[in-house]
């Protein structure tokens, strides 16, 4: 056994995961940072006792770290060019003619 | 893309003010700033629990109990968020604990001070708490995003502690003159080490330039220690209590002048022989080895249940 009490052959099971707190009803969940657990279960009692101290959550998601998959920063320009050129997806796009309304 | 665009991209996000996140490019020593930086934050944030956690089982009421044990576990909490904050720059929080441990991080000196009576707990609230606020609030916009949410977190929470650390020492000073005598000891103790809780003045600080041209600070030293006096003395006022400094005085421009922290002083407390420093490191050392059958019990549990129990998938 390692000083951690991982069995040298197997993967040690403490591992990051990521925590997403919903802090009222209606709203979606937020992430709000990390944390080292074993297993799901522990990792959302951790979460709570970790971000949850002063009632800041309704709900709490717990996903390890190594599970997200994220854009690349190295890419970004090229990533999100697609929506650069394209104003007409916004109504300030459009002239409106002076007091109308619902329009 | 070559390194000087990333360069480019990093200095333009620095100059105009906007934050640089985990995975964007950065120069190897705003990465190891940092590292080093957050990791001692971490580290003085649950060394910081032993002084205070002394006298939990010693509170003098059941309020105060609760408060004290409310107060440690945001300590506790706060040091999370911040290795959890140094973990997303590409370093391990079991590695840090081990340079925590093995004495080659540092964490804040001031916590190598003792406190021998319940006015030192208040006393650690009101100013350990007031300074922390003094450093911490302008971390909120570092540069670094992970960093500067993590401080926001912390510093929502941390004016509950200064606030009832100074309604502590309010008690003592509306007390008995033993007790009011026991609260003024304990700013006489603690005055000079928070003092120094800043860091080296201005001229001496070897990182503090890079730092600021960075964003990761956002005043130097000397200005935060500046208002820290600016903000403490009329409280100190206030308790009735006096700052153990002969030469403090209020000026005309309304910033109060102070003898310069005497940093030979402390010295011996920085470099690790303060006198809790060995006791500090040892019980945070015997606290982790006492967890191994957790940590153990933990592992064979979820090597037992493999990866469903691992990833937690829905049953």
């Amino acid at each position: 056994m390692t000083p951690d009490g991982a069995a040298p052959d197997r993967p040690r099971a403490d591992r990051l995961w990521e925590v997403f707190v919903r802090s009222r009803r209606g709203m979606s969940h937020t992430h709000v940072g990390s944390l080292h657990a074993f297993d799901a279960a522990s990792a959302l009692l951790s979460a709570r006792d970790l971000y949850t101290r002063r009632q800041e959550g309704v709900s709490i998601w717990v996903i390890p770290s190594a599970e997200l998959t994220a854009s690349s920063p190295d890419e970004k320009d090229s990533f999100f060019d697609p929506a650069a050129d394209k104003p007409y997806r916004h109504p300030t796009f459009y002239e409106v003619p002076e007091g109308l309304a619902h329009l | 893309m070559d390194v000087t665009t990333d360069e480019r991209d990093f200095d333009r996000l620095v100059s105009a003010d906007e934050r640089v996140e985990p995975r964007d490019w950065m120069p190897e020593g705003y990465r190891r700033t940092l590292i080093r930086q957050i990791a001692q934050h971490a580290h003085s944030e649950i060394i910081g629990m032993q002084p205070e956690g002394n006298w939990i089982a010693r509170a003098p009421s059941l309020r105060r109990k609760a408060i004290l044990i409310a107060k440690v576990q945001d300590e506790a909490g706060h040091g999370l968020y911040l290795y959890g904050a140094a973990e997303t720059l590409g370093v391990e929080r079991a590695d840090l604990l081990e340079l925590l441990h093995t004495g080659r991080q540092k964490y804040s000196a001031a916590f190598n001070y003792p406190t021998p009576t319940w006015a030192d707990v208040a006393a650690i609230g009101w100013l350990g708490d007031g300074a922390a606020i003094m450093n911490q609030v302008p971390l909120t916009r570092c540069s670094y995003g992970p960093y500067a949410r993590a401080m926001t977190r912390v510093c929502k929470e941390e004016s509950f502690h200064q606030r009832q650390g100074f309604e502590a020492m309010a008690v003592l000073c509306a007390g008995t003159p033993a007790q009011k005598q026991m609260a003024q000891d304990a700013l006489d103790r603690w005055w000079w080490p928070v003092l120094m809780l800043f860091g080296p003045s201005d001229e001496a600080s070897a990182h503090s330039a890079r730092s600021m041209a960075w964003g990761i600070k956002r005043f130097s030293n000397d200005e935060l220690r500046q208002r820290f006096v600016d903000a403490t003395v009329p409280q100190a006022d206030h308790l009735g209590l006096r700052i153990p400094d002969p030469d403090l005085r209020l000026e005309a421009d309304g910033h109060y002048r102070f003898t310069p922290v005497d940093w030979n002083e402390f010295a011996d407390a920085i470099s690790g022989n303060g006198p809790c420093s060995r006791e500090r490191i040892a019980h945070r050392v015997d606290a982790h080895e006492d967890g191994a059958w957790v940590r153990a019990a933990a592992q064979a549990y979820a090597d037992k249940h493999g990866d469903r129990a691992a990833r937690g998938a829905a049953a």
